[in-house]
């Protein structure tokens, strides 16, 4: 499938295709004005399949990489300026993650105090809750 | 400034909690004293809890401190829809120390985050409750003359049961060997089994509560079956009266063994177990105020040689 290169922004790459469209609605690709090609079922070596979203002049903040990352921690994120790639890597889970995700415990603080989220990366699999100390699985996870 | 609150003990080293076993001590020998005078202690119950409130307060006065505060939430501003962090500001302008129970996990842990004075915890849900677990090690110190390597067997509500999880992390580093012994339904979770592997503690599990089970414990802790816990109110009755401690059952045990129980009991310990000399919960709750006083120096600042020290000793 052939499409245009980008000029300026990012490419997100190797999404597993059934994470896809969660990614964009993550994103809220639909609010976005400037040209935005998501692509899904592509071959990939990796993967077989893969799923694909580039966005012209958009450059994701640390917050919102972390935000992929709980989603699809294995994804690639590469930043075009002026057709030259500046910057590629793997996206992966960060040891801490602030205010990204939501406690699955109800009677955790952080459900019923205007406050932050903080949980910590125990295994690749694995989030514990700063505050209530509850160990959240990855696939579970529900975010803020 | 170092945020010296007390959120949990569960991480604390062998030299910090003999620090205060110690200090626990040096109250037991002299508990009336004007160490806190004009210190003020702050007690807020954002959940009722009658016994651990009266502790607190009776070490903050026995200290010569001054105690506010609120044992139910209704008459306070969270009933108006405060936040718990709007609280603990104002309340911070007032005191010196916070002690605080509160129903949601991890509230003791915030509130020592939006704060400069320090925060102690009495209790976050079913969360953690470190001066309950003080007092137990305090209790078992007493009693054993060491923490290391005993036979601490836990018997009845292992699931539910706050203190045996923190106790059972507490006591990670002193060689012990636990019992657990529970109906199915409220064995020792997963979790916690996974910490004694994972910190190389030994555990042996049952579900028979006899004399002879229970024949070598040096520390026999028990808990409370509660009807509410059980989904299934048949295998409620059938294990009711399985996990009931009676006088008869003490036989076979070791001299040295002492029954505890955080108390309060329903049915659990039988009376007439009370004139046993192995009975223990009653000394244990009493051995709670001066862990809680030893805890709230610690947190003002106080050290074990200012209570050695100490010249405001009232006798």
């Amino acid at each position: 499938m052939m499409v245009a290169a980008l000029e300026s922004g990012s490419v997100i790459d190797h999404i597993p295709t059934d994470k896809l469209f969660t990614i964009a609605q993550l994103l809220e690709l639909e609010n976005f004005k400037e040209e935005v090609v998501i692509a899904n079922n592509l071959d990939s070596q990796i993967m077989t399949r893969k799923g694909l979203i580039k966005i012209a002049g958009k450059f994701f903040s640390e917050a919102e990489i972390n935000k992929l990352a709980v989603v699809c921690p294995n994804i690639r994120l590469t930043v075009i300026k002026d057709y030259q790639v500046v910057e590629k890597r793997q996206v992966t889970l960060p040891d801490t993650l602030t205010n990204i995700v939501k406690c699955a415990n109800p009677v955790c603080i952080t459900n019923n105090e205007p406050m932050k989220t903080v949980f910590y990366r125990m295994d690749t699999q694995t989030l514990k809750c700063r505050y209530c100390g509850k160990e959240q699985k990855l696939k579970d996870i529900k975010l803020k | 400034m170092e945020n010296r609150s007390i959120v949990s003990i569960a991480d604390y080293r062998k030299d910090k909690i003999q620090y205060l076993l110690d200090m626990a001590r040096e109250f037991e020998t002299h508990p009336n004293r004007e160490l806190l005078k004009g210190k003020v202690v702050a007690t807020l119950f954002f959940e009722p809890s009658t016994r651990t409130r009266l502790s607190f307060e009776t070490a903050a006065n026995r200290l010569g401190a001054k105690v506010i505060g609120f044992s139910d939430p209704k008459a306070t501003s969270s009933s108006k829809g405060e936040t718990l962090k709007d609280t603990i500001k104002m309340v911070s302008s007032y005191a010196d120390v916070i002690v605080m129970r509160h129903k949601l996990e991890g509230a003791a842990l915030y509130a020592s985050e939006v704060t400069n004075i320090p925060i102690i915890n009495a209790g976050d849900g079913s969360n953690l409750h470190p001066s309950q677990t003080m007092l137990d090690l305090y209790s078992i110190y007493k009693t054993q003359g060491t923490l290391e390597n005993l036979n601490i067997y836990m018997v009845g509500d292992l699931k539910y049961g706050r203190t045996v999880h923190s106790l059972l992390m507490s006591m990670r580093t002193y060689n012990p060997t636990f019992h657990f012994i529970a109906p199915k339904e409220l064995e020792m979770p997963e979790e916690y089994k996974l910490y004694c592997k994972q910190n190389g503690i030994k555990y042996i599990e049952q579900q028979d509560f006899t004399e002879e089970t229970i024949a070598d414990a040096d520390i026999l802790y028990m808990t409370r079956v509660q009807r509410e816990r059980f989904t299934d109110l048949m295998e409620y009755e059938r294990v009711k009266d399985a996990y009931v401690l009676k006088a008869n059952m003490l036989g076979k045990c070791k001299e040295n063994m002492k029954i505890l129980h955080p108390l309060p009991r329903v049915n659990e310990i039988e009376y007439d177990v009370d004139d046993s000399k192995h009975a223990y919960y009653f000394e244990q709750a009493q051995n709670g105020l001066y862990a809680r006083e030893a805890l709230i120096c610690d947190v003002l600042g106080i050290t074990l040689d200012e209570v050695r020290n100490d010249r405001t000793i009232i006798k």
